[in-house]
């Protein structure tokens, strides 16, 4: 039934894309020819603005605007930047600040490695053996997020109970199989074990997208480059680092951004598995829970805020490296 | 199966090679030693077995499940289609699916035409402060959509929106909007301009000229896009938390952790219910890969 009303969402939804549009035309059409001219490419971008202006537009302004006040009741009362000193003083979003900042160092970087390293191994290698590891490492990209902590969350699950005598979770029958006692994995936060944890299986789903896009660029390299290097005499630690890697640096710095976006947002994967407990939390979903279990939406937005000053310049610095690669390819 | 070679091709700098013999490699003539293969031999078991234990561990039955581990299966070979059955119907992933197609759909295909036509003015159309609405679209793709959660959920409640359906995929095409602006845009500029002037000199309407050429000949670049949001959308949680949340009509990623978060739900259930969740995108992914990367090269400027 549901389906049936999305299928006709689908119907309905194109014909009547296409109906305005031919409307749209048809106004334009009645109107003398210069002035048709003038108006018809504003009608042809309408639509799209209507829907960036509903969903983009309005809600910037409104967030930024409201997270200078506080909701009392059906009241809006403007609060300086109180919703900000507080946040920045609380000792729980100081945390998630924290724990942010140190996915941040960990991941992207990690991510690009790793995924430098496969795209260069498997290069090596037969190609059909090569198509299949790469389509084994990639695979995880297709994965939700939410299918991939559950996943994971499988492997490091806990088996409290005595009288069992295996772990189920595959980590802790590892460890007790080399003579250990089992953990609760993700409740230890000593030196933030159960966070970098987690960011193993964002590296699980990543690495993959950083591999493909590496490896291409790996073979785009010039041969005669590398082999001009080679008669000169240079090991293959050094063609690498320094033949190799300052030709595919583009590509480098477009993976490391990307994942780096994805994991200034990060949320599902935290929210899934710990819901921030145990010192996990991160921004993303300290904004879920200020905004669906707080109901503090000006602080909410403070944060939203914060988190969109900190992606901003990135972003900016992405959108202009992807225009100059693509000049460039 | 050169999936993914196809891919790369689509990806990047086309590369010359046999199906057989040895790798023409350039920055290492000799095979691969037995150092590096067993590295990467380690790694792609390092990244299949958590899914291999999902797998073995979602046909095994409740009790076996939960008091030995999965590796034991060889041991003691037993396989049930229960925990299937029970996900789909009790844990309601079964409707969960249907809503995640129901959400999907639209979500993909609607945003296509009117981001197509958009482009289309973009590119082959003169008119003043084209140059300007087009950066306010490339501006707005660093907006994370974060933003929109609060002042749109607001203005769903005003118009009783709250909680359907089309509250997810109406704000999935808000908010991919932009991108699909860009990618068409750019794709579209690379078209053959002589194509269109001459279709312009033997009298065609703009209207005409682009559902009957510039529209089909941007197909590879509609694809893209469509891959690109449908994975998106399809594994997207935040969006449908915020804008549907648990119930009747959540999807599979919000049922599933749903499933997740209910104390007592035995692992063989939960391998079940994260299956059926992943079934349509990893078939995807394996038939279309090709796509698959270049919508996934394209969305690297999703804010």
């Amino acid at each position: 039934m549901k389906l049936l009303s999305a299928l006709l969402y689908v119907v309905v939804g194109i014909g009547a894309g296409v109906a305005v549009y031919w409307i749209l035309n048809k106004i334009a059409e009645l109107l003398p020819n210069k002035a048709e001219e003038r108006v018809k490419p504003f009608l042809y971008i309408l639509p799209a603005y209507l829907a960036i202006s509903i969903y983009l537009i309005y809600p910037t302004i409104v967030t930024v605007f409201r997270s200078f006040q506080h909701q009392a009741g059906a009241e809006w009362q403007s609060v300086g930047l109180r919703n900000y000193t507080e946040l920045l003083q609380s000792s729980d979003f100081r945390d998630a600040l924290f724990n942010t900042v140190l996915w941040i160092i960990i991941v992207p970087a990690l991510t690009v490695a790793l995924g430098l390293a496969v795209a260069t191994l498997a290069d090596r290698l037969r190609p059909t053996s090569e198509n299949l590891a790469k389509t084994v490492i990639f695979l995880p990209m297709a994965v939700s997020m939410v299918g991939a902590s559950t996943v994971w969350k499988f492997v490091y699950a806990y088996n409290a109970s005595p009288d069992s005598k295996d772990q189920v979770g595959l980590l802790n029958a590892v460890k007790t199989a080399v003579g250990g006692d089992p953990t609760p994995w993700l409740q230890n936060d000593t030196f933030h074990l159960n966070s970098l944890l987690l960011m193993v299986i964002l590296l699980w789903s990543q690495v993959g997208y950083s591999m493909v896009l590496l490896s291409a660029a790996v073979k785009g390299v010039p041969v005669d480059t590398l082999e001009a290097a080679r008669i000169d005499g240079a090991s293959d630690r050094q063609i690498f680092f320094q033949v190799v890697v300052p030709q595919i640096k583009g590509t480098l710095v477009t993976v490391f951004v990307t994942v780096l976006i994805s994991v200034m947002k990060i949320f599902d994967v935290v929210y899934v598995t710990t819901g921030g407990q145990f010192n996990t939390n991160v921004i993303g979903n300290a904004f879920f829970k200020m905004f669906n279990t707080n109901f503090d939406y000006g602080k909410s937005y403070a944060i939203v805020v914060m988190l969109m000053i900190a992606i901003i310049p990135v972003m900016i610095f992405q959108v202009r490296h992807f225009k100059q690669e693509e000049a460039n390819l | 199966m050169s999936n993914i070679e196809a891919a790369e091709v689509a990806a990047g700098p086309e590369t010359e090679r046999k199906d057989y013999g040895p790798a023409p490699s350039k920055a290492e003539p000799s095979r691969a030693g037995w150092g590096t293969r067993t590295v990467l031999a380690l790694l792609c078991a390092l990244w299949l077995i958590p899914v291999l234990g999902t797998l073995i561990t979602s046909f095994r039955s409740e009790s076996v499940a939960n008091s030995s581990g999965w590796w034991r299966v060889l041991g003691n070979p037993a396989f049930t289609l229960t925990n299937y059955s029970t996900a789909w119907t009790d844990g309601q992933m079964g409707s969960a699916f249907l809503n995640s197609f129901a959400i999907t759909l639209p979500a993909v295909f609607i945003p296509i035409l009117v981001a197509a036509f958009a482009a289309y003015a973009f590119t082959f159309m003169q008119f003043p402060g084209r140059n300007f609405l087009f950066l306010l679209v490339v501006g707005l793709l660093v907006v994370p959509n974060y933003v929109a959660f609060g002042p749109v959920l607001n203005l769903y409640g005003k118009v009783g929106l709250g909680g359907q359906i089309p509250a997810v995929w109406l704000a999935h095409i808000g908010f991919g909007m932009s991108l699909a602006i860009y990618i068409l845009r750019n794709y579209m500029a690379t078209l053959p301009m002589t194509v269109i002037e001459s279709a312009k000199i033997d009298g065609a309407t703009h209207f005409q000229t682009f559902f009957r050429l510039v529209l089909p000949m941007s197909v590879p670049a509609l694809a893209s896009f469509a891959i690109f949001q449908f994975l998106w959308v399809w594994n997207d949680l935040f969006v449908a938390l915020v804008f549907v949340g648990p119930g009747d009509n959540a999807p599979v990623t919000v049922g599933l952790n749903n499933l997740v978060g209910q104390q007592g739900n035995g692992w063989n259930f939960l391998s079940a219910g994260s299956f059926i969740s992943m079934i349509v995108p990893l078939g995807i992914f394996l038939g279309m890969q090709r796509f698959f990367v270049r919508g996934l090269t394209a969305g690297a400027v999703k804010g």
